[in-house]
């Protein structure tokens, strides 16, 4: 295991004690119970979360206050919500001087290019209390989501209870209890194409992220990363907000994490490498090298 | 202590916002001032009349190509300074100076503004209209170090740096397009919201995931894409996140 992991202090296997939160979670709920001790000990005093658009399962940044707010917003959707475009609103129309944001990968980076380099995010760079990624092997556009679950799943979006990628397939949960998969061929093609060039999987950049891969289910990986996001975790099991066991104990267990990520990165890897050679003697533009 | 480096503040045509985000840096102002770098020139900040040598000049505003004075103090400045930094959206880019056609009162003739990068070479850009303090505050603390620092703190000043070298490289035009352009039809764009965080007129939404300008409100300041984590990403500044944010945090105190 290599660079494919980021930098961690720490890796866990873990899950929420609060029943609540795991009856709505996506896997362990870590994101949710995080964000709700870091507001209940005011270590934020706000989270760009995901919360519910104006259609069925679109999702889009929502910025919770409170436990109540943040309680509306569990469960992973599998489309875009662009978290990063309230990260200065939320400290000007909102006010908050600490400043909770769960995003993916990409949302990391652009996160921290946003604190290095703040073109437009004036006294924002100071501001970002806790960072969670979450694992991400790439992303929907909404309409692509829409049509695998309408028109390959055959069911209609708002009778949908919940998404899921996982064992190789994406599952589709309906209210009355049906449950159709669709095997990962089927949606390669509709995912984002932007995705195709991210180098990351386990939000190497979050101060703590998580995912399912690696744990049981109803659990979930958590890599605690840098000096906050380590005081946090450490304050929030010593207030028994989550039950761990050593990542060592679990299967599948890191390999898998590990497996996942260097398939991404390899896959992706040779996609901007073919992006340089892409028309004839004429490339596609390359992000990693220069603007 | 080590010596100092000198820095300019050059006054084009500007609306003196630029000026006023460096100092927002207050007290972090007063630590670059005290510790690394004397303001040797400056409108109303120091008083000089002529530009004279300088480390690093931080020019602010376009060009008005019938100024004569301003043409001609541009490119004393070019001669003078070691580095050109292009502070904000109108010395980079023109921004709202792009809209300008002459007529105002007082010299209506003056018609023509163009970014600085069109009539010398820049070294550096700080994009966005007002540029933000703290970008401006990070460009000072690596300049120093690039020009006083051990070789360490100059190889990390040149790898920060690299990246604005670059945009001022890539050229003195810039809009809410080059989200278009440059990202979206680059099949690069991931729909952070990075460019509607930016956007200092509120100009960009998103439809389909992806943004959309609301071009007759665009100033033309370039910090949409620079924001945009597809139009530069240093993998090798970026993930020393940390411990660059606590050297200039450190730096400052």
């Amino acid at each position: 295991m290599g660079t494919e992991l980021g930098k961690y202090k720490l890796c866990v296997s873990a899950r929420s004690t609060d029943k609540d939160i795991l009856k709505k979670a996506q896997d362990g709920g870590i994101v949710t119970q995080l964000f709700k001790f870091a507001l209940e000990e005011g270590i934020i005093d706000g989270a760009i979360v995901a919360g519910q658009g104006d259609e069925p399962w679109r999702p889009r940044p929502f910025i919770a206050t409170t436990v109540e707010e943040l309680m509306t917003t569990p469960g992973t959707r599998y489309n875009i919500s662009p978290q990063v475009s309230w990260i200065k609103e939320a400290t000007r129309s909102y006010g908050l001087d600490k400043v909770g944001i769960v995003g993916t990968p990409c949302q990391m980076q652009a996160v921290r290019k946003g604190q290095l380099y703040p073109v437009g995010l004036r006294d924002v760079d100071d501001k970002i209390a806790l960072a969670i990624g979450i694992f991400c092997m790439e992303n929907f556009p909404y309409q692509s989501i829409k049509q695998l679950v309408e028109d390959h799943a055959g069911m209609k979006l708002e009778s949908v209870k919940k998404m899921d990628i996982g064992k190789g397939k994406f599952w589709v949960y309906g209210a009355r209890g049906q449950v159709v998969q669709l095997p990962l061929k089927v949606t390669h093609k509709y995912e984002q194409p932007g995705c195709h060039v991210c180098l990351d999987y386990v939000s190497n950049l979050a101060d703590v992220s998580t995912g399912s891969v690696g744990s049981p289910d109803g659990w979930s990986t958590v890599f605690v990363r840098t000096r906050k996001g380590d005081d946090i975790w450490s304050k929030a099991i010593g207030a028994g907000c989550f039950e761990t066991k050593p990542i060592e104990q679990v299967k599948p267990g890191l390999e898998m994490v590990s497996k996942l990520a260097n398939e991404k990165i390899t896959k992706n890897q040779k996609t901007v490498e073919e992006r340089a050679k892409f028309g004839v003697n004429k490339a596609l533009r390359n992000p990693y090298i220069k603007p | 202590m080590a010596e100092k480096i000198t820095v300019g503040h050059v006054h084009m045509s500007g609306c003196t916002g630029c000026l006023v985000s460096l100092a927002d840096n207050a007290e972090g102002l007063l630590t670059i001032l005290d510790k690394y770098a004397d303001l040797v020139y400056g409108l109303t900040l120091a008083d000089v009349r002529h530009i004279p040598k300088m480390d690093v000049a931080l020019v602010e505003g376009s060009v008005c190509i019938q100024d004569k004075i301003s043409v001609q103090e541009i490119k004393e400045t070019r001669e003078k300074a070691a580095v050109v930094v292009a502070v904000g959206g109108c010395a980079c880019y023109g921004n709202i100076t792009r809209f300008g056609r002459g007529g105002q009162p007082n010299q209506p003739q003056h018609e023509s503004y163009l970014p600085v990068g069109d009539l010398i070479k820049v070294d550096v850009y700080i994009p966005g209209c007002a540029p933000c303090p703290q970008l401006i505050r990070n460009v000072c603390v690596m300049a120093y170090l690039l020009l006083k620092g051990t070789k360490d703190q100059q190889e990390l000043a040149k790898k920060y740096l690299a990246p604005l070298m670059q945009l001022a490289e890539r050229g003195t035009e810039a809009c809410g397009c080059d989200l278009m352009y440059d990202v979206v039809n680059q099949g690069l764009c991931i729909g952070c919201g990075s460019c509607a965080a930016a956007c200092p007129v509120r100009a960009i939404t998103h439809e389909y995931g992806k943004p959309n300008v609301n071009r007759e409100m665009c100033i033309k300041c370039g910090a949409c894409y620079a924001q945009c984590p597809r139009s530069f990403f240093n993998f090798d500044v970026v993930t020393e996140f940390e411990a660059i944010s606590d050297l200039i945090a450190g730096a400052l105190k």
